[in-house]
């Protein structure tokens, strides 16, 4: 029979706060996930508004909603013309199991050959892993919701409204949208920003720094956060090894052994430790790789508008010495330059604030993640201190 | 007359039920004919300087001691021993040691005794030698503590010859109080093979006894191949190192044996400059010995003769011995992972931590770029730390439990011991009950000129049975006391090593705390 947790999360178990900065500044409109059921990996979060906005119906309200619901949020968005000149809160992740249903898997198979406190304490290490995943993708989740209702002109958009209100189950919205946009807009921007981007002639300095250093800094991010997770992964895995270390004590009544047993809380440390670098500094790269992400496709969507404006140029020019179509050409010229300019003028906002956004971030989980090693390192001082004196004097 | 100066080392060692009468100095032919034989030397004095002139009375004339005890209070081992020295002159060094066993340890005295043998009789209560240089009571705390009158070293390894003929060389130097030693401080170099020699030859002489032998540090063709080759990475560095460490712990736990340290072998191989070539030590090494003891073990439990124990003490102890030993391996196995997992992490945290510089010096805003490349520096220096650990990690845990599981594998060989002694006496008495019927057919027979014979063929049964049933006490005995001291060994070990594994712990977490209070404000200031 396999071991499968079902974890239930409540507001005051775990009040995560967000990798990004405080979002819920504004009462207007106030967004959060108290609460989330997690069943045979899916997710179903509840997802709660506070608002005086005379355009919702009811001033607080809450709906279940899944991890694709999202999805269809944000691609909406993407694929909203006006939206252009904005970076687009990045997608929230997957939920991610994968890690914790391995162990589940090792712990079934491993079942006969382990003592029931080693049983006991993987069964306990896994719960708490299945925790950390859960509590990682609810506050991923909210922090996409905060963002937009955040925003000055996301948070009036229509189907963020939906989302937020719709009490009935929006799969079969979402399956329309689908129809409708197709995943098109999305699509492009994947496929061929790099070159596009690079490719384009640049007359704006801003936007050409900018461009650079996106494009630099969006590979080394990436790269920053793949080795980040690699290694609170083996801090983890060392906080393991003091867990079986001390589970293969726990069952013998040697005098020396109960020293060892100091394991047990040293692995805790250690385990808070990981877990708090990766909740801070891995989350906070992960984060900002997909947010680097979301800027790099507003300078695409810019450069590709730059494109168009430069391709009505040559059409014009073409229709004028051909004499036909002429004021169709100007007109088409015109527009592209009429949201060319939107484009890059909002274009310029959104990229300072978002540097803003991105130097406060860094420097509150930098300061978060210090101190919060500087305190279990203290802790972790102090019951060693306490283990050996008594071993000492024994 | 001058013994020759090849002579090996004579020990008597005996353990007396029923008092000896004491004598006045023995004449030549006297031998202890139970215990074998004896050597007689008259000794020219040392020339060291160490022993007083009293001593040196001791062995003009008198080629042994006596002594009285009393059943079960004392036993006595006296050693005499021979030191070969390149000048003429011998030296002659007794130890009298003392172990009672009705109380709740070891009680000894090293160091040399006069008066106490000048006189043959010696009082049934504690034997108290003038000359003895420290009370019991210092004894006691000394041997309690970490204090030991030998120290040994294994250092400075190196790489003699080339190719698949080289081997290491390694630099035993010894540091002792204890008169036996030609000297206070000494050293010689020895190789792999002299370790698995000396193994062989104090195995041969004293597991027939049932002490418990610390088994040598296991072959590895693996590394040692890597090391003749000439790989000079770090890999065949650490092979060294531990291989090291391992020579060292052996020793030393060789030496802290009571029985072993007075062995002549052990002295030898500590001071001697040149041994002669241990062969076929291919047998001895890791696996091979693994598989000797397993053996072993195998063959007693197949043994369908149960031992008619009359307390429970031995079954009982066996079966703690071996619930340990799997206890022991289960841990090992768990530390290992930690070790690896370590070592991974350590890997890790430097990849992780240059890409963090990279990172910063990419970023645009001047004081997050320069709190990135602090923080690069930071894990830097926890690569570092993950580095020492490690290696506490396995060096102060890891090896000693890998140790442990190996020592008690050598403990239950001493049990195995035990149990081929009884089965010898078991044998014995089969065979003496057999001689005693045949006696009785004769009788019967009406067979006289066989009866002859036969009687003097139970003669000789009755008195092999008799010193088999001695051995058997004596064994039982010792193996009682082997493992009471191996169990308070093994505690004191553990403990040690456990609080230097949590002093280890402990300063890496300081480090942690000193790394990341210096990177704070650098992260603070950020803007």
């Amino acid at each position: 029979k396999i071991y499968e947790p079902e974890v239930h999360s409540d507001r005051r178990k775990w009040r995560m706060r967000s990798v990004s900065v405080d979002l819920n500044n504004d009462a207007s409109l106030v967004i959060d996930i108290p609460d989330a059921l997690c069943e045979r990996d899916k997710v179903k979060f509840t997802v709660h508004t506070k608002t005086t906005l005379s355009s919702f119906q009811k001033p607080e309200f809450s709906v279940p909603r899944q991890h694709e619901d999202f999805i269809w949020l944000h691609d909406t968005i993407v694929e909203t013309e006006e939206y252009a000149g904005f970076i687009i809160p990045p997608a929230p992740p997957k939920p991610d199991f994968e890690g914790p249903r391995e162990k589940m898997h090792k712990l079934g198979e491993g079942e006969s050959s382990m003592t029931k406190e080693e049983y006991a304490k993987m069964k306990q290490e896994l719960e708490a892993e299945y925790l950390a995943v859960f509590k990682k993708t609810v506050q991923v989740h909210e922090v996409f919701l905060q963002r937009l209702s955040s925003h000055p002109m996301f948070r009036k958009d229509r189907n963020f409204q939906i989302f937020l209100e719709y009490d009935q189950d929006l799969s079969v919205r979402r399956k329309n949208a689908k129809e409708m946009f197709g995943g098109f807009f999305k699509n492009m921007v994947k496929s061929a920003d790099e070159v596009l981007i690079s490719g384009v002639k640049e007359v704006d300095e801003f936007f050409e720094q900018e461009k650079n250093f996106l494009l630099d800094y969006s590979i080394k991010i990436k790269d920053a956060t793949a080795k980040a997770e690699k290694m609170t992964r083996s801090h983890k895995n060392v906080a393991d090894d003091y867990n079986h270390i001390s589970g293969a004590l726990n069952n013998t009544a040697a005098d020396n052994n109960t020293a060892f047993k100091n394991m047990c809380v040293l692995q805790k440390v250690e385990d808070r430790m990981a877990s708090d670098q990766e909740l801070k500094l891995t989350e906070l790269l992960r984060y900002y790789t997909r947010d680097i992400q979301a800027a790099k496709d507003l300078l695409y969507r810019r450069a590709r508008a730059l494109a168009d404006y430069e391709n009505s140029n040559k059409a014009l020019d073409k229709a004028r010495l051909k004499g036909k179509d002429v004021a169709q050409a100007e007109e088409n010229q015109k527009q592209c330059l009429q949201k060319f300019d939107k484009l890059s003028e909002s274009g310029k906002k959104e990229l300072t604030s978002f540097k803003a956004r991105r130097v406060v971030a860094f420097r509150k989980n930098l300061i978060e993640m210090t101190e919060l090693e500087i305190k279990h390192a203290k802790n972790s001082v102090s019951l060693l201190q306490g283990s050996i004196e008594i071993l000492k004097s024994n | 007359m001058v013994i020759s100066c090849n002579l090996g080392i004579v020990f008597i060692y005996f353990l007396q039920s029923k008092p000896i009468t004491p004598t006045s100095a023995p004449d030549e032919g006297d031998i202890f004919s139970e215990e074998g034989s004896y050597i007689r030397s008259d000794v020219h004095h040392a020339t060291n300087g160490l022993h007083s002139d009293e001593e040196l009375d001791l062995f003009t004339g008198i080629s042994l001691h006596r002594c009285t005890m009393t059943r079960n209070d004392i036993m006595v081992k006296c050693y005499l021993s021979h030191q070969h020295t390149s000048v003429q002159s011998l030296e002659a060094t007794v130890e009298l040691t003392l172990t009672n066993t009705t109380s709740q340890g070891r009680r000894e005295i090293i160091g040399p005794t006069a008066s106490a043998c000048n006189t043959t009789h010696v009082p049934n209560s504690i034997l108290k030698p003038s000359i003895v240089t420290k009370t019991m009571e210092e004894l006691e705390e000394e041997e309690s503590g970490d204090q030991f009158e030998l120290n040994i070293a294994v250092t400075n390894p190196e790489k003699i010859g080339d190719g698949m003929n080289a081997y290491m060389s390694y630099k035993v130097s010894t540091q002792t109080t204890l008169p036996m030693f030609l000297n206070k401080t000494f050293s010689v170099r020895r190789r792999f093979s002299d370790f698995l020699g000396l193994y062989e030859k104090i195995s041969a002489k004293h597991s027939l006894l049932g002490c418990i032998i610390p088994p040598p540090p296991q072959k590895s063709v693996v590394g040692m191949t890597k090391v003749k080759v000439g790989k000079e990475d770090s890999s065949s560095a650490e092979f060294v190192e531990k291989r090291r460490a391992a020579l060292e712990r052996y020793l030393q736990r060789v030496v802290a044996h009571p029985s072993l340290l007075q062995d002549p072998d052990v002295r030898e191989f500590l001071e001697r400059d040149e041994l002669p070539r241990a062969v076929n030590t291919q047998a001895l090494s890791g696996p091979g010995l693994l598989k000797m003891i397993n053996r072993a073990s195998d063959a007693v439990n197949k043994m369908t003769i149960k031992m008619n124990e009359s307390d429970n003490w031995f079954e009982s102890k066996l079966q703690e011995v071996e619930n340990e030993e799997q206890l022991l391996r289960r841990l090992h196995a768990a530390v290992d992972s930690l070790v690896n997992h370590r070592k991974e992490l350590c890997i890790n945290t430097a990849v992780f931590s240059k890409i963090v510089a990279m990172l910063g010096s990419v970023e645009e805003n001047s004081a997050l770029s320069r709190a990135l490349s602090q923080l690069a520096e930071v894990e830097d220096k926890m690569e570092q730390l993950h580095q020492q650990q490690a290696f506490s990690d396995f060096f102060i845990l890891a090896e000693l439990l890998a140790d442990y599981v190996r020592l008690l594998g050598a403990v239950r060989c001493c049990f195995e011991q035990r149990m081929k002694v009884w089965q010898r006496l078991q044998e014995a008495q089969s065979t003496l009950q057999k001689k005693r019927e045949a006696e009785a057919k004769l009788l019967w027979a009406n067979k006289p000129e066989k009866l002859q014979q036969a009687k003097d063929d139970i003669n000789e049964w009755e008195s092999k049975v008799s010193q088999y049933e001695r051995d058997f006490e004596r064994v039982t005995c010792t193996v009682r006391k082997e493992v009471l001291r191996f169990e308070k060994e093994k505690a004191r070990d553990f403990k040690q090593h456990i609080v230097k594994y949590l002093e280890s712990l402990l300063h890496t977490q300081h480090r942690l705390v000193k790394c990341w209070e210096a990177f704070l404000p650098e992260a603070k200031a950020i803007a």
